[in-house]
């Protein structure tokens, strides 16, 4: 049995990459999943503001930079689990979605093909940073010695 | 004095009938599309975004092509958009050290840990005009190669193993940081909501204000540390679950300026720093922010106070393109009865002046 601390980190870890996820991916995953259970909608969709704070001089005390556009939903499964999408945008769709496969990760007979869709958006991510990471890393400089003014 | 009038409705209507007409242009051209101004004018969106002080690409492209790529109207629009959606909440504060770097350059050190990494950089071009673009030519994928395993560290943190730089800005303990959007702005200032200003403060103006501390307004000794461009996670805390979750990423320009300082009777002789945070890629804006903010810590160091860098009232009060676009373009509206009402002081006036002159020439004639 995994303890609290496992499942929060877990559920973290998957909230967060649903929130990355595209409208179309969790589209297609919804589409694909067979006989989603029935849910209603506690809250939301609706989409507001986050304060994104920043810190000064980068880890000193935090301060407001500006602002940031959020939506977000809350879902219950009819078999009682309840989900939370929140992300970046003006998407509520998108926040729904979310919401619905966080509650379906938690739902006994989806949770492991919800595990399979969020690895996927993982990796994805994973080769998008490491394209970017090696195109960044292209344009390092390499400094070399032309004439040394000591001998 | 303000008199309420009526007219012009069908002026009104027609003249933005017009605006939109004229923001369309040329019918045989297509239409620009929100994903265009998002992709190939990626930089106009990023300053619309950090002066609009809201973070939303689609939204500030949207306002982009509203206002006919006029980026302080953009920014207008933007503004007065985010003021119609609630707040959910503040995020937890952003971590620049684990950045997905994108761009990190030094002027400090030649080799770091990290290393020099350009990015997509205009410096070292030679800002000749560019004829391939004047048609849809074919561009190179950009190479690619390994990138180092070791993690690219703060410049801060390598003098501040030597303990000759100050620490990053504290302020008291639990003090919250200042919100300029939810209550009026008393001055003078803590750091905290003056950097939250200078965020979303004019690109223009702190340039124009960081490059006359260059020229000897309020020295700053500056060195850019480094500049850092790249994208952080968003994490905000749900109550409903008890931690944080990301939301996503956003792009962010970070400028860490460090400045020579020679010590007060309170602190041995250090390096001082002035920070700049910016949305997106604004490298410029990053650098003047963390200028300006170094000039107005001059009283926290014992400074004299003698250019208007200095001057938070001055700097912070007139740092906001939407408030001074609004009162400076309030001017072109009507003032007929104030103007009319000038006019009689005016002509009352010259009556005097005109009454007294001849008094004086009839008395200089009976002399």
């Amino acid at each position: 049995m995994d303890s609290k601390e496992q499942v929060h980190t877990a559920r973290k870890r998957s909230i967060g990459l649903l929130a990355k996820a595209t409208r179309q991916e969790l589209e297609a995953a919804y589409g694909a999943i067979d006989g989603a259970p029935a849910h209603d909608v506690v809250r939301g969709p609706e989409t507001g503001l986050v304060m994104v704070r920043g810190r000064i001089g980068g880890g000193g005390e935090a301060f407001n930079l500006g602002e940031a556009t959020v939506s977000r939903a809350t879902i219950q499964l009819s078999s009682g689990e309840v989900g939370h999408g929140q992300v970046l945008g003006t998407d509520g769709r998108k926040a729904l979605l979310a919401a619905l496969f966080d509650a379906l990760g938690q739902a006994e007979g989806y949770a492991s093909s919800v595990a399979a869709f969020v690895e996927g958006i993982a990796a994805r991510i994973a080769a998008e940073d490491l394209k970017r990471a090696e195109q960044t890393a292209a344009t390092r400089v390499d400094f070399f010695t032309m004439v040394r003014g000591d001998d | 004095m303000y008199v309420a009038v009526k007219g012009g409705e069908a002026a009104i209507a027609n003249a933005h009938r017009l605006l939109a007409d004229r923001r369309r242009g040329d019918r045989s051209l297509p239409a620009i599309s929100i994903d265009q101004i998002v992709a190939q004018l990626g930089l106009a969106v990023d300053r619309v975004m950090a002066e609009a002080s809201l973070y939303d690409r689609a939204l500030a492209a949207l306002a982009v092509r509203q206002a006919r790529g006029d980026m302080i109207e953009a920014i207008f629009i933007l503004r007065a958009y985010r003021t119609t959606l609630p707040r959910f909440g503040s995020s937890v504060p952003v971590d620049t050290a684990t950045m997905r770097i994108e761009r990190r350059v030094s002027a400090t050190y030649k080799d770091l840990p990290g290393g020099q990494l350009l990015g997509p950089t205009f410096d070292y071009t030679h800002r000749l005009l560019d004829p391939s673009l004047l048609s849809d030519e074919a561009v190179d994928v950009p190479a690619e190669k390994e990138p180092l395993t070791e993690p690219v560290m703060r410049v801060s943190d390598i003098l501040a193993g030597e303990g000759l730089i100050e620490e990053d800005g504290l302020l008291p303990q639990d003090h919250v940081p200042g919100d300029l959007t939810r209550e009026p702005l008393e001055f003078p200032l803590q750091r905290d909501l003056r950097l939250q200003a200078l965020a979303r403060g004019d690109e223009g103006f702190l340039l124009s204000l960081a490059y006359s501390t260059q020229r000897g307004y309020a020295r700053t000794h500056p060195f850019v540390g480094e500049v850092r461009i790249g994208e952080v996670e968003v994490e905000l805390d749900l109550p409903e679950l008890g931690f944080a979750v990301s939301l996503g990423r956003i792009q962010v320009t970070e400028c860490q300026m460090v400045n020579q300082f020679k010590g007060s009777a309170k602190s041995p002789p250090q390096f001082t720093r002035g920070y700049g945070l910016v949305f997106g890629q604004s490298e410029r804006k990053a650098m003047a922010m963390s200028l300006v903010d170094r000039a107005l810590r001059a009283e926290e160091f014992g400074e004299d106070i003698v250019a208007p860098a200095q001057d938070e009232e001055f700097v912070i009060s007139h740092s906001d393109n939407v408030q001074a676009t609004g009162f400076v373009e309030h001017l072109k509206l009507p003032h007929y009865v104030d103007f009319q009402a000038e006019l009689d002081l005016i002509r009352r006036m010259r009556a005097e002046y005109e009454k007294k002159q001849a008094g004086d020439d009839l008395r200089e004639a009976a002399e």
